[in-house]
């Protein structure tokens, strides 16, 4: 469980993050959405300590990480993974050895443990056969597939991904999506997602917080989204005619 | 004040890259590759640029020297002084700024816009000094080599330069080279290479790491750092030989 309280975060004057509270839970997807420039990246790389904060608190299962030196900070970020919106590759190192590194980093295991550990990666995500690659050779949806793969190697108890379906296909959108999830029930890690992307939000929207402009302006889970009341939120959501549709057919059913 | 602000971030840096670091075994490895990357593969253009100037030194004492009673051995001399104490180290720090810096700060700066700096931080490995520390060892132990290469192949030019346009016989030329020879020149000369290798490499290192935005942003702390290197070279060689000549 991850836990965010009274958060504000700003670049010079510009204040991009004002008040936001939440609770991230266990076990579950925890969606942030919101439009382009809403301050979800920013938002999340709060969550991880790769921008300070102003103000506010944040707390991994009662650790309370915005107080913590540099070295607990460390030890702590050992227990999570992350997903960049690019997919962040090391790109003068192999598939397998982009995955292999956080063993090699950190963990005592013997080499044939950690290749076990890696082979099970990539079965995990379904790409055992391109393990010899480098980076420049895969295509976008094998890159984010890669970097779920090594975000979860060293077995977190906190996923972070940053629109991980951004530039992919419907279809592979929906494969990464399900393997998040799948990734988080079976594990039962605290997984928080960044998206705008509604179909991934009625996929997998066990806990959403919906922010704009910087301001925390609704949150729920995906049943509750079609019939929402709010009006940024609608125009979000509805956005996609498709959705207003969805919606209308049910109303009248 | 930006210069302040700067100097102050630069120092920051460095202080990040020189706290303990995750597993020597990877540091090593990786430093060992650094070695190859930046000194190895940079072996071919100092020998070629060597061997030019020490011909086109060669040529301007000759050109130089108008008065025949001078015996001609000095233009070994000549060149052998000028490569040891500025042209292999100075002149080719400056060239070496312009390959392995612009290099160095494009890797990391690369890195940087495409996030996977903070990549590395998340997993709780310290990205300064792991990206940059085996870089700054490699080419400080590289530079002294290299120095000596520049100096061993700038001599051969002059041999080669020097009695092909008739100024000097092979004989004399040697013989100037050897001639009133003071080995603290060379002294000097490694040590500038040492203060040299660390500059080209942390301060390149630094416009990497510090860069904001995408691939443009790169491009340009590129130029800026190998200004502010070629600049602090100087401004170091100055302060060296007044230290220590
Ligand atoms: N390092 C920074 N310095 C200054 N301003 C920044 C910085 N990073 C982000 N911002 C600003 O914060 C705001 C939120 O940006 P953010 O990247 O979080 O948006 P986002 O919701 O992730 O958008 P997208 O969906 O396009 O990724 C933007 O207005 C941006 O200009
Ligand atoms: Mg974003």
């Amino acid at each position: 469980m991850i836990e965010i309280k009274n958060l504000y975060k700003s670049f010079e004057q510009k204040e991009v993050l004002k008040n936001i509270s939440k609770v991230f839970n266990k076990g579950e997807t925890n969606l942030i959405i919101g439009r382009s420039g809403s301050g979800k990246t920013v938002l999340l790389k709060s969550i991880v300590g790769l921008h300070e904060i102003d103000r506010g608190q944040i707390l991994y299962d009662n650790r309370d990480f915005t107080s913590m030196s540099t070295k607990l900070r460390k030890k702590l970020r050992r227990e999570m993974g992350m997903v960049f919106q690019g997919g962040a590759l090391f790109d003068s190192l192999t598939v397998e050895e982009n995955i292999r590194f956080p063993l090699d980093m950190f963990s005592v295991l013997t080499p044939s443990e950690k290749q076990k550990q890696v082979d099970f990666c990539l079965e995990r995500v379904n790409i055992a056969d391109a393990n010899k690659l480098s980076p420049s050779e895969i295509s976008g949806g094998m890159k984010k597939r890669v970097a779920i793969a090594r975000a979860i190697v060293m077995n977190p108890k906190y996923l972070f991904c940053d629109e991980p379906n951004s530039g992919l296909d419907p279809e592979t959108s929906l494969v990464i999506d399900e393997l998040i999830h799948s990734i988080t029930v079976d594990l039962q890690i605290t997984t928080i997602i960044n998206t705008h992307d509604m179909n991934s939000v009625m996929e997998i929207g066990d806990n959403i917080l919906f922010i704009s402009d910087g301001e925390m302006c609704w949150e729920g889970n995906r049943k509750d989204i079609l019939h929402t009341e709010n009006q940024k939120l609608q125009e979000f959501v509805f956005a996609n005619k498709q959705y207003q549709r969805i919606r209308d057919d049910k109303i009248n059913q | 004040m930006n210069i302040f602000n700067q100097t102050g971030k630069y120092f920051a840096l460095l202080l990040k890259v020189f706290s303990k670091p995750e597993r020597h075994s990877l540091y090593v490895k990786q430093t060992f590759n650094e070695i190859e990357n930046l000194g190895v593969n940079s072996v071919g253009i100092v020998t070629v640029i060597s061997i030019f100037m020490g011909g086109i030194i060669t040529l301007q004492v000759a050109y130089n020297m108008t008065n025949p009673l001078l015996p001609t051995y000095l233009i070994g001399l000549g060149n052998r002084d000028t490569l040891i104490l500025e042209f292999s180290s100075t002149i080719l720090a400056l060239i070496m700024a312009g390959k392995i810096g612009s290099n160095i700060t494009s890797e990391i700066g690369s890195m940087k816009v495409t996030e996977q700096i903070d990549s590395l931080e998340i997993m709780g490995v310290n990205s300064a000094s792991y990206l940059i520390l085996p870089k700054i060892i490699a080419v400080v132990m590289m530079f002294p080599l290299l120095y000596i290469l520049s100096v061993f192949f700038g001599l051969i030019g002059g041999m080669i330069v020097g009695p092909a346009v008739g100024a000097v016989t092979v004989t004399d030329y040697l013989n100037g080279v050897q001639y009133l020879f003071n080995p603290y020149y060379i002294t000097f000369s490694l040590i500038k290479c040492l203060v040299f290798g660390f500059l080209i490499a942390s301060i390149s290192a630094f416009f990497g790491y510090t860069v904001e935005g995408g691939a443009f942003d790169v491009g340009s702390a590129s130029t800026r750092a190998v200004v502010n290197t070629n600049i602090m070279i100087l401004v170091w060689d100055l302060i060296l030989t007044q230290l220590l000549l």
